[in-house]
């Protein structure tokens, strides 16, 4: 579990436009572009699956509102509720 | 197992899908790296956590973002070139509860909006303005803008910008910062993920201000065109932190709050007192009770030459129907010409909110002239009725389902003593064939308005002799 990434960013490839300014800013060096065309004629940038710090910068450098969905681990609960207690029990 | 949650996706303060084009709905039309989209986040990230979405309105420009409008789902206004600082004013003024946020590029704000946005910061309007610099013309294909930097190249400078021809470039934010009035003026840079982390912090400030009510912001963001600068988006963006910063310095350049004097100020009355409608010698201190059951809706084309009274008619009725407690409108169209020019105006009359005062298809015309009544005369809706300043009507007009009634006003008016009280006559009749507004509240108005106490007799006399006439005309005609 130590290994889980802190983060993971999902670029959609229809909306990127392949301008690389998100693969330039990745502070961890996790965006490519991708090998295969897009439907619109560019290479979209993506997550290479792991690295992922979930910082949010290429969020902020990418120019499309929604081309960029930026996720962050949950903190863990502070209290373990009984049924996830029994769960975890079980496991 | 681990749990993720979204913390950075598409604010929902943008459209879910933008419906300009048939296709492509789902991406914007800016080229690939530009800096107008990365702001656009910037905004509507800030309007979504402040909770500001149902009370903002956009003003868009002229230029690559002129279509902000049809990403951001908030309150839209388009300006004309230049003029969204002005457009700003005027709608943070009417809805003060507003957020009114200008979203101008380099051309629009620096070259042909120079005067709106001097002014709007002079005037300290409580507006967020944001200024994108990218020192060239984008829509357009890469004119020289004013805040191009010396010896660059554009299509209009091939040799680069040279000061001796072209000058320096234009420091907006050091020139406004110049005025009193303004609270927060800061530059910001696209340039790297510090200072595009810095431009969140600006354009959230900004706003925060403004729905503070402190008073005027601006937050000029230097912002990269990789398609015109014929560069790719990361050369672009090393361009803006290698070469705009040098000649664009980053930081704040105002941030104080401002207590405008208030210097007492003229004493604050209100609209019915200004126009004098609560004066007990008037008679009208309530007003005269509109007929519930009168709905009809007014709309009355005066026209004529310039002189003959006819913006002087418009606004005689529109002030009597406000006194009858009508909702009414009065647009005044004239050229150049203070005489004889051509002129009307546009007189609605309504028991409901009147949604333009523009009226393409009147239902009463009073053409003061013949060029008038020719012009006019074939857009009345059928079942109108057009009075016309003559005994006859000229044989080839040619116009069917209206009823047009020859009243010579001017003549009338001439043989009771000045040819200038027409209009007065032109009333007269027009009540009395309309039943529109009443004769006691003409009275009231006539002398409310008119000063000298001969041309106020002459106007009532004036207003009768337009009422007999028309009394008079057979039954079949009226």
């Amino acid at each position: 579990m130590a290994s889980e990434p802190r983060g993971r960013v999902q670029i959609d490839p229809n909306e990127c436009k392949g301008c690389g300014l998100c693969i330039d800013a990745c502070p961890p060096h996790c965006l490519v572009f991708t090998e295969e065309l897009s439907p619109y004629g560019v290479h979209p940038a993506h997550y290479l699956g792991s690295g992922c710090t979930g910082c949010g910068i290429c969020f902020y450098v990418c120019p499309e509102p929604g081309a960029i969905v930026v996720y962050r681990l949950s903190p863990p609960p502070k209290v373990i509720s009984t049924t996830e207690a029994s769960r975890a029990a079980t496991l | 197992m681990a749990e993720y949650e979204v913390v950075h996706s598409k604010s929902p303060v943008f459209y879910p899908i933008y419906e300009r084009k048939a296709d492509l709905k789902h991406q914007t039309h800016y080229c690939p790296g530009c800096g107008h989209g990365v702001v656009h986040k910037l905004i509507a990230e800030t309007i979504a956590d402040l909770d500001l979405q149902d009370r903002t309105i956009f003003v868009s420009p002229v230029g690559c973002s002129v279509f902000a409008y049809y990403y951001f789902d908030v309150g839209n206004v388009q300006a004309a070139h230049g003029r969204a600082s002005a457009v700003a004013t005027a709608l943070k003024r009417a809805c003060p509860e507003s957020i009114v946020i200008a979203y101008q590029g380099d051309g629009d704000l620096a070259a042909i909006g120079t005067a709106e946005i001097v002014h709007a910061a002079n005037r300290g309007e409580n507006i967020t303005v944001f200024f994108i610099n990218n020192a060239i013309y984008g829509m357009t294909g890469g004119q020289m803008a004013p805040t191009t930097l010396v010896g660059q190249t554009t299509t209009t400078t091939p040799w680069g910008r040279r000061p001796v021809n072209e000058g320096y470039p234009l420091r907006v934010c050091e020139l406004l910062a110049t005025l009193e009035a303004p609270v927060y003026i800061e530059r910001v840079a696209l340039s790297d993920n510090k200072n595009i982390m810095r431009a969140r912090r600006a354009i959230r400030k900004a706003i925060e201000l403004q729905r503070d009510g402190a008073g005027f912001s601006l937050v000029e963001i230097l912002s990269p065109c990789p398609t015109i600068w014929k560069m790719t988006p990361t050369e672009a963006r090393d361009w803006v932190a290698e070469n705009m910063i040098r000649n664009f310095p980053l930081g704040v350049f105002r941030d104080r709050r401002l207590a405008m004097p208030g210097n007492g100020g003229p004493p604050q009355r209100s609209v019915a007192e200004v126009l004098g409608l609560t004066s007990p010698s008037l008679g009208t201190e309530a007003p005269a009770a509109a007929t519930p059951t009168d709905t009809r809706e007014w709309k009355m084309k005066i026209a004529g030459f310039g002189g003959q009274g006819v913006l002087l008619l418009g606004q005689i009725l529109a002030e009597m129907g406000m006194r009858e407690g009508k909702e009414v409108s009065w647009l005044p169209s004239y050229g150049p010409e203070m005489r004889s020019g051509s002129a009307h105006c546009h007189v609605c009359l309504s028991s409901q909110r009147i949604g333009s005062p523009l009226i393409e298809h009147p239902n009463v015309l009073v053409a003061m002239n013949e060029i008038s009544l020719r012009k006019f005369a074939p857009s009345v809706t059928p079942g109108g009725l057009i009075l016309y300043n003559r005994r006859t009507v000229p044989a080839d007009l040619g116009v069917s389902n209206v009823r047009l009634l020859p009243i010579p006003a001017a003549e009338l008016a001439d043989q009771l003593g000045a040819a200038k009280v027409g209009n007065i006559v032109m009333l007269g009749a027009l009540l009395e064939l309309t039943g529109a507004l009443s004769f006691a509240t003409a009275e009231a108005v006539l002398q409310a308005t008119v000063k000298n106490p001969d041309l106020l007799a002459l106007d009532l006399r004036a207003l009768q002799a337009g009422r007999d006439w028309a009394r008079q005309l057979p039954r079949e005609v009226r």
